[in-house]
């Protein structure tokens, strides 16, 4: 599904060129279950950007579905978000003045389709928060945002939920928590990649790159620990 | 579809602003209004005028003293023109084919005096021409006569209010006793009640005194030969006649007794109502433009302001631009949310300030202006173009901060803040 082939991605900061991904060739298939570690500064938050179609390569080739994402333009690559991609982000970014069932909505809007407050709780039954539709986010758990965060991304039915530190602000159960809605996601068919630079949290995927300076320094199979 | 939730984001983010949205509003609402106001009660002047001209009817000459050295409408105002016209000239033009009758009038308010009571009054000396041109009837008693004029008696007709207020009844006025400038005059009738001219005059208010006997008891002013002056002259034209003959006729007999040459300027100006009416138009117009101009200053200072917030507004909601556009969000969905916003607020400060202005100048058109009321409308035209120009000024303001929005890095605008 995924297929990026020597890609190099350099950022222009005031004078200097800083090189956030150098040559970065990685395959990723349909059903996986991923995590993407290193430590900041690693590359590791552009290559997931990349992969959400957020971000271009600046050399080299991203190949998603057939499909040179490289040649997409701006209005392109927005529907290629809504219609392939869940993004999950750390702080979870819902809007907080819009109820759970607005927020998991939102994606709708821009994707247009029927029935979508309908389709909105649907998501929210999966992720176990439909008694809690018509609350705030401010009204929510941290592990609560998260999973109506989980049904937004789920909403549009995506071949890939991309997320970054997803339980990077949460205690130890709703860690688990949102693991267990990943995982169950997985077992679905959708592909999930996870950014983390907790070693135990990338390890409860099946398969785990490290990252260092823009390159990939380990790609391996990990064991389903649960 | 799409734009429905936009509309509903947009209204959101007002309410979640409210002391914010209702300042930002103010400039539009005081634009909107002020423009409005101001063009209503341009209406109303003008509908004033219009109806004060239909009312003087068609056959009807003014001539004026004017200044034959002054440029334009500078030779008919007071004191720059000339005093050139007699009492004489008037009997003069009255004896021509075309004309009916000529009334020298001269006029000023004066003070009229009745024991402990006083009120003020525009007087007018004039000749008994006066009450056919302008087609008064008697309360009671009679108008001045020609003896009257020819003897400067100390004569004095009353307006139907003027002699109320000072002697109770029109009927009892008649024969009474008024001082005027310390000089006693008797009343010898009082005219019927007629209203309101809608020159903004009240008729009921007014008195008429010969007009030799206000040249020489009350106001004297004469012309450069030492003659006494005539201020204004009121000429019917015979319907037999268009107002050009006559006003031809009157332009060489009074260039005649004047002694002007074939190459000098008249030192006086023959106008009809409907010329007068046009300059006083082009005065209107020229005003309402002027006080519409400035109105729009507000308009733009509003404009601005909707600009500025709107600016505020993208960079603190700079995040969820950028989660938009990770879930989906097109360039021209953010362009359409922030432009709607903007027309939003502005639309919304045009609305009160259409409301403010339309009870505003409900409230003017009640107030008693002296006799008269400015019927000031706020006409349907004046409402769209009102709605129009706010959603237009909104989408102007509007436009940059939406495209500044619509170009946000999704990536940077995530991780802002």
């Amino acid at each position: 599904m995924i297929e990026l082939k020597n890609v190099t991605k350099v950022y222009r900061m005031g004078k200097v060129d800083i090189l956030a991904l150098r040559g970065v060739s990685v395959t990723i298939e349909r059903g996986e279950m991923m995590s993407i570690v290193g430590a900041s500064g690693s590359g590791k938050s552009t290559l997931m950007n990349m992969i959400g179609f957020l971000d271009t390569p600046s050399e080299g080739q991203y190949i998603f579905d057939g499909i040179d994402v490289g040649e997409l333009n701006d209005n392109r690559l927005a529907v290629m978000r809504s219609r392939e991609i869940g993004f999950v982000f750390q702080d979870y970014n819902l809007l907080s003045r819009a109820t759970a069932v607005s927020n998991v909505e939102l994606p709708l809007v821009y994707a247009g389709g029927t029935r979508k407050r309908h389709r909105a709780l649907e998501a929210l039954e999966r992720v176990g928060l439909a008694a809690r539709a018509n609350h705030k986010p401010t009204e929510l758990s941290g592990g609560e945002q998260q999973r109506v965060a989980i049904a937004r991304a789920l909403v549009n039915n995506p071949a890939l939920v991309l997320a970054d530190e997803p339980t990077g602000n949460l205690d130890s159960s709703a860690t688990a928590e949102i693991l267990e809605i990943f995982q169950a996601l997985n077992k679905e068919g959708i592909t999930v990649i996870m950014v983390t630079h907790e070693m135990d949290i990338a390890a409860r995927a099946k398969r785990m790159i490290r990252l260092m300076d823009g390159q990939i320094i380990s790609d391996e199979k990990t064991g389903m620990k649960k | 579809m799409k734009l429905i939730v936009f509309f509903g984001i947009a209204i959101q983010s007002m309410l979640a602003n409210k002391l914010r949205s209702v300042l930002t509003m103010l400039g539009m609402i005081i634009g909107v209004g002020a423009v409005i106001i101001l063009m209503s009660v341009g209406a109303g002047l003008q509908n004033m005028i219009t109806s004060t001209f239909e009312e003087l009817g068609t056959n009807l000459l003014f001539v004026h003293p004017s200044n034959p050295e002054a440029p334009g409408l500078a030779a008919l105002a007071p004191g720059y023109a000339i005093n050139s016209l007699t009492t004489d000239d008037a009997e003069a033009i009255g004896r021509l084919r075309s004309v009916e009758a000529a009334v020298p009038t001269n006029e000023n308010f004066v003070r009229l005096v009745v024991g402990n009571d006083d009120a003020v009054a525009m007087m007018h000396g004039s000749t008994p021409g006066y009450r056919q041109v302008y087609g008064f009837d008697m309360a009671a008693g009679q108008f001045i006569s020609d003896v009257n004029v020819a003897r400067r008696d100390m004569v004095v007709v009353l307006g139907h209010n003027i002699a109320e207020d000072l002697f109770g009844d029109a009927n009892d006025a008649v024969g009474q006793m008024v001082k005027i400038k310390d000089k006693r005059f008797t009343v010898i009738g009082v005219m019927a009640p007629r209203g309101l001219s809608s020159f903004g005059f009240s008729w009921d208010e007014l008195s008429v005194t010969p007009i030799t006997t206000y040249q020489t008891r009350l106001f004297s002013q004469k012309t450069p030969a030492g003659e006494d002056a005539v201020q204004q002259m009121s000429v019917q034209v015979g319907n037999a006649w268009t107002l050009e003959e006559a006003t031809e006729e009157i332009k060489n007999v009074l260039r005649k007794r004047h002694r002007i040459g074939a190459d000098e300027d008249d030192d006086f100006t023959v106008i009809s109502p409907e010329q007068l009416m046009g300059t006083f138009e082009t005065i209107t117009i020229a005003l309402t433009v002027f006080l519409g101009l400035i109105g729009s200053i507000s308009l733009l200072v509003g404009s601005i302001g909707i600009m500025n917030i709107m600016l505020v507004s993208v960079t603190e909601r700079t995040r969820e631009i950028g989660l938009r556009k990770a879930i989906g969000a097109k360039r021209r969905d953010i362009l359409l949310q922030f432009l709607l916003e903007a027309a939003m607020l502005s639309l919304s400060g045009g609305a009160i300030g259409l409301i403010g202005a339309w009870l505003i100048t409900e409230g003017i058109s009640l107030v008693d202006l002296g006799g008269f009321t400015l019927d000031a409308v706020v006409s349907p035209v004046i409402v769209i173009v009102a709605i129009l120009v706010s959603v237009f000024i909104g989408l102007v303001s509007g436009i940059y901060p939406a495209m500044r929005a619509a170009r946000l890095n999704p990536i940077d605008a995530l991780h802002y803040g």
